[in-house]
């Protein structure tokens, strides 16, 4: 037995080949992890975080080449190994958790069979003992019927459990390292806590090393001892966990901080204004498949936000699509300036169209691949207000300085701009119809932090210097305390809580607000 | 570019060019004419008739040039009209929802049903064999499988939310088929326009080849393999040529394809 | 796995959603299948003037155009001559020729056989063949066996059957002198000379499918190696060979299975033009012959095999892939 770490990555860089010649990835980064010590690796997209968890158990996505540095386990440098050593290592003694299970597991095998695959391929177990591994492991992790679970398929159970059983499929070798990649970031927030728990709890007990990464640093710092923030492919900081988030050295870090702990900070004043939007006894369903609103009731008031939150499933999105007149409900009215809007899209007037705008989550899919910027707000200008010339050159210019772009991007395709761009250019779209209600609809959550934020910021800016109003439909709990003025809580397609803020998120809770806000990780309950 | 032309795309564009040359210039370049007897039948290559005479002692390599403005632009003309049928029907069937949608597809689901040559085979034991209509069998027969192309295409592109902007904005469904859609299936609809024209063409040389298509004194490549078979037994291979013809402009608009296929996926992921 | 028989197998519709989607696939065949009877009558109904006057041609004359009209009740209106076939056609009866004065059953009954076994010597020759080199050429992504089977591919799928067909004949047949040049058989020719005769036609069929069924079977899989749960399999530390046969296979049976089938049921109409090129006494060869002389009872008969030929082989290729989907095998 020797002292080496049992991970040792030292001066790694990873470059990708690519059209325009080889993209460095990861950049002279090296890290040590000890048995029994869980590591959080923090960045924005694009920051390399699960390429050095890849690089960690040998492994490098296709295209992907090492340039220099050491990845040491046990002192053993495993990029030096044969392609067939490497396997039988990464099969007997590392694991791998992913982000999305729903994903991970092949869809054609049972589950059972899947968690002991890699134990019997390589721990030497017979099929009795790994599947009474499994079944300890299902049982730990509170799997419901622990001795049947295995005999189910992927898609028969829910995304918390089959992320819990991905843990298990991890741990059933007994790896030394386990490498978590964003394990719990396609969950919804009471569902994260308890896959949070159950990652700790699985780490304590068998005493393996772990990396964790994540974009999220409430997320991390509740399961890490270590953290280290990667930007661009470069390690920025790193330290131990509290150090680094009360004692923070590097302005970046400052800044995921700051943001991460937005929600503690102001929220708007609510002063009362008359309504501007009114949703009365909404009840609506898709043609195939039950109904997803029963007996909605909210009111918007002039130049104010409302946020409505709620987890995947609550028919939040079902909500905006009632109000902009995609979804005609089966009962209910919306009210807009006083007047009853036309349930259906076909039946509204066109100035009714361009006073409700609406903005997408995903701005890759709400911008068309093949018009410049220019072209894509010329549309509604003289679809609206049948602008020409030079005049419409003039308001093109005066949109993207609105939204802090370069007038010169008008001539750019989306394909050019980054994600913080691309939404901009559906905020300019959106305020090209000089609209008085914008239906907001996660049109954050595809963002990374600071560039999130800075979205947000410009959307009170608008708000405050236009009076606009906001349906901002969301699953953050943080964000709505940062923006709206006033918030509804949506669960299984009811609203379960509204009003102010500051009163419907304070106590006394109803059950499912209460549990909501207490799943949510802060910086402020790390252990 | 991460890699230049292979030698056999190179090829391709080279032997498209020769076809279209043929096609256009046919007239100019025939060494002879049409029917004009040039020596015995069966006659081996020489430099009077390069590839040999054909069963009655006309020269091959005229005959093959003649032929080719006959299968091209029945194959174009017969793309083309299943594009307009197809393509236009299947737009709207992926755009629009509702009843008018429905019933285009219950069509389709019904014709597509149906195997292409089977179909063809039925209509003309009645019709008349002229060029007209073996442009409007082969054109309404391959129409039914550019329908589904497109209609996926336009079903994919109508879920986008840039076309439910325009929804929103309350555009009509031309402007969003226009503006919208068509641009971002254009590459694919070129794909499939070539693939569907290597199809009309190895359709109408099919046809042709059964007696079915062009009939004499007319000719195209597959009439000349009709006309030709016969000798393949005495070891005459007249008709390999305008065989080889067929298959090397199917391969050659293939290669084509695959390469404008790579240009756009190169194009889209190295943004 | 033993415990999977333990499970109590109970097939109620409701609890297996499969057999309400099978079911509902055949259905659609159903009135698929009558539109498509009414379709090959109607199409033999659209020629401006009428049948008689097309098969007799122009010098008939009004005597035997009457006669003609006459024996095949030709005066009567299309609905009520179409429920007529269609009831002869549910009974067995296929119809009288209009050139032969045979009957139409008797004699296709003779070369549907024919036909059959040149479409079934193909399939069971080339079908795992083609997907053997399908999941051959994944396993060696990218080398250079995945690089020739690519060219192979791309060149027969662009060959016409009329082409390689008489380049089979003119080399093997004429040139070489190996097999026989023509496919034409006998009731009394020995089974061994049967055979013997259909090696060309089979090369010939099998060369219009086998790089459409390969390509697709390579497509199909390589779409599923670049799945998560893939990459899950590598980080597993599994080799190759293990994750395309245990992981990667059963998730492409069905986009595999729908290409075979497909190209099954292109076999059973292309067999058309082979039996044409080899003069294989076939369904095909009489179709052509038929269609030459515009002896539309024969026609309707011959599209009408072969348009249900080519509808059931799809639907099966459908409810195969239903089956193969865990999803609906294995419902909530």
């Amino acid at each position: 037995m020797n002292d080496a770490p049992l991970l040792d990555i030292r001066a790694l860089s990873i470059t990708a080949r690519s059209a325009s010649g080889p993209i460095r990835l990861i950049d002279d980064v090296s890290l040590t992890l000890a048995r029994g010590q869980v590591l959080g690796l923090i960045g924005e997209s694009g920051a390399g975080k699960s390429t050095i968890g890849f690089a960690a158990l040998g492994y490098l996505r296709p295209g992907l080449q090492v340039t220099g540095g050491e990845v040491r386990i046990d002192g053993r440098d495993i990029l030096a190994l044969s392609a067939q050593d490497r396997s039988r290592l990464r099969g007997a003694r590392l694991a791998y958790v992913a982000q999305s299970a729903t994903a991970a597991f092949n869809p054609a095998h049972r589950l059972g069979d899947q968690v002991v695959e890699a134990a019997l391929a390589f721990n030497r177990l017979d099929r009795s003992k790994a599947k009474k591994r499994a079944r300890d492991l299902f049982a730990m992790l509170e799997l419901p019927s622990p001795n049947t679970f295995g005999e189910r398929f992927p898609h028969q159970v829910s995304g918390g459990q089959l992320q819990r059983a991905m843990i298990a499929m991890a741990m059933c070798t007994d790896p030394e390292l386990i490498v978590f990649d964003e394990p719990t970031t396609a969950l919804d927030v009471t569902t994260q806590d308890e896959v949070l728990k159950a990652i700790r709890n699985v780490i304590a007990a068998s005493g393996a090393g772990a990396l964790y990464i994540s974009h999220d640093l409430a997320v991390v710092a509740r399961v890490a001892d270590e953290i280290l923030v990667l930007r661009h492919g470069r390690a920025v900081e790193h330290g131990a966990t509290r150090a680094v988030i009360d004692t923070p050295r590097e302005a970046y870090t400052k800044a995921l901080l700051d943001v991460a702990r937005r929600g503690g900070s102001r929220s708007p004043e609510a002063g009362s204004t008359p309504s501007l939007l009114s949703i009365e006894g909404i009840t609506a369903a898709y043609r195939h498949g039950g109904t997803i609103l029963h007996d909605v009731s909210l009111s918007l008031p002039e130049a104010r936000t409302l946020a409505v939150v709620g987890e995947s499933g609550s028919g939040k999105s079902t909500l905006g699509r009632v109000v902009n007149g995609l979804l005609p409900p089966q009962a209910g009215t919306v009210s807009f300036q006083g007047r009853t809007l036309a349930a259906s899209l076909d039946k509204r007037s066109r100035n009714d169209r361009r006073e409700i705008q609406t903005i997408h989550q995903s701005p890759d899919a709400a911008l068309n691949p093949r018009q410049t910027v220019g072209s894509i707000l010329v549309r509604p200008l003289g679809f609206y207000f049948g602008m020409t010339g030079k005049r419409k050159q003039a308001r093109i210019n005066e949109l993207l300085t609105q939204v802090e772009l370069d007038p010169a991007l008008a001539k750019r395709y989306p394909a050019e701009l980054s994600g913080g761009q691309k939404q901009r250019v559906c905020i300019a779209r959106a305020l090209a119809a000089e609209p008085r209600l914008i239906i907001c609809d996660e049109p954050t959550s595809a963002l990374d932090p600071l560039v999130a934020d800075g979205i947000l910021r410009l959307l009170r800016e608008l708000q405050e210097s236009r009076g606009l109003s906001y349906l901002f439909i969301t699953h953050d709990i943080a964000t709505v305390r940062a923006f709206a003025h006033e918030v509804a809580v949506m669960h299984l397609g009811r609203v379960v809580r509204q009003g102010t803020v500051a009163k419907a998120l304070s106590p006394p809770f109803d059950d499912y607000t209460g549990r909501l806000l207490a799943a949510v990780p802060t910086l402020d309950n790390v252990s | 570019m991460r890699r230049l032309r292979s030698p056999a795309t190179v090829l391709a564009y080279i032997f498209l060019g020769l076809v279209f040359i043929a096609s256009v210039g046919a007239p100019w370049i025939a060494p002879h004419g049409v029917s004009e007897i040039v020596g015995r039948g069966w006659e081996p290559p020489s430099a009077n008739a390069l590839f040999g005479t054909d069963t009655v002692g006309r020269d091959l390599f005229s005959r093959l040039i003649w032929g080719a403005p006959v299968t091209m632009a029945i194959a174009l003309s017969a793309t083309l009209l299943a594009f307009l049928l197809g393509g236009a029907t299947g737009m709207l069937a992926g755009l629009s929802r509702g009843r008018f949608g429905m019933l285009l597809d219950r069509m389709n689901d019904v014709l597509i049903s149906l195997p292409t040559l089977i179909s063809a085979l039925v209509l003309l034991s009645v019709l008349p064999r002229n060029t007209f209509i073996l442009v409007a069998v082969i054109g309404l027969l391959e129409s039914t499988r550019v329908f589904r192309v497109s209609r996926a295409l336009a079903a994919e592109l109508g879920a986008m939310e840039f076309v439910e902007v325009a929804r929103l904005r309350g555009e009509n469904l031309f402007w969003i088929i226009r503006a919208e859609v068509l641009p971002n299936a254009l590459t694919p609809l070129l794909a499939e326009f070539g693939l569907r024209f290597t199809l009309a063409v190895i359709f109408l040389s099919t046809l042709s080849f059964l007696g079915l298509g062009i009939q004499p004194p007319a000719v195209d490549w597959g009439s000349l393999v009709r006309e030709n078979k016969d000798g393949i037994v005495f070891s005459v291979g007249a008709a390999l040529i305008p065989g080889a013809a067929i298959a090397l402009l199917a391969i050659s608009v293939n290669l084509v394809v695959d390469r404008l296929l790579e240009r756009s996926a190169a194009t889209r992921s190295g943004r | 796995m033993s415990s999977r028989a333990l499970i109590p197998l109970r097939f109620s519709v409701r609890e297996h959603p499969i057999l309400s989607l099978v079911a509902a696939r055949v259905a659609i065949s159903i009135p698929i299948l009558f539109v498509v009877s009414i379709l090959i009558f109607a199409a033999t109904e659209v020629l401006p003037g009428d049948v008689a006057s097309a098969v007799l041609g122009q010098s008939a004359t009004p005597s035997a155009l009457a006669a003609l009209r006459a024996e095949f009740n030709l005066d009567q209106p299309a609905y009520l001559r179409y429920i007529d076939w269609l009831s002869g056609v549910l009974g067995g009866d296929l119809g009288t020729s209009f050139t032969s004065r045979r009957d139409i059953t008797e004699t296709i009954s003779l070369r549907l056989g024919n036909t059959l076994v040149l479409a079934a010597a193909t399939a069971i020759v080339t079908v795992p063949a083609a997907v053997f080199l399908g999941i051959l050429s994944v396993y060696r992504h990218n080398g250079f066996l995945d690089r020739a089977v690519n060219a192979f591919t791309r060149a027969t799928v662009a060959l016409p059957e009329f082409f390689s067909g008489y380049l089979l004949i003119f080399v093997f047949a004429v040139t070489l002198g190996w097999l026989p040049s023509s496919a034409a058989v006998f009731r009394d020719m020995s089974p061994g000379a049967r055979a013997v005769a259909l090696i060309l036609p089979c090369i010939t069929l099998a060369l219009a499918v086998i790089g459409h069924i390969t390509t697709m079977t390579r497509a199909a899989l390589l779409n599923v190696m670049s799945s998560p749960y893939i990459e899950m399999a590598e980080l597993k530390g599994l080799s190759r060979w293990t994750i395309i046969r245990r992981h990667a296979l059963p998730n492409a049976v069905g986009p595999i299975a729908n290409v075979v089938a497909l190209n099954l049921a292109y076999l059973v109409v292309g067999v058309v033009v082979v039996e044409s090129v080899f003069v294989y006494p076939g369904m095909g060869q009489y179709m052509i012959d038929a269609v030459l002389r515009r002896d539309v009872p024969t026609v309707q008969a011959c599209g009408l095999i072969f348009s249900v030929a080519y509808i059931v082989v799809n639907m099966l290729a459908d409810i195969f892939a239903l089956i193969a989907n865990p999803r609906l095998r294995h419902p909530k």
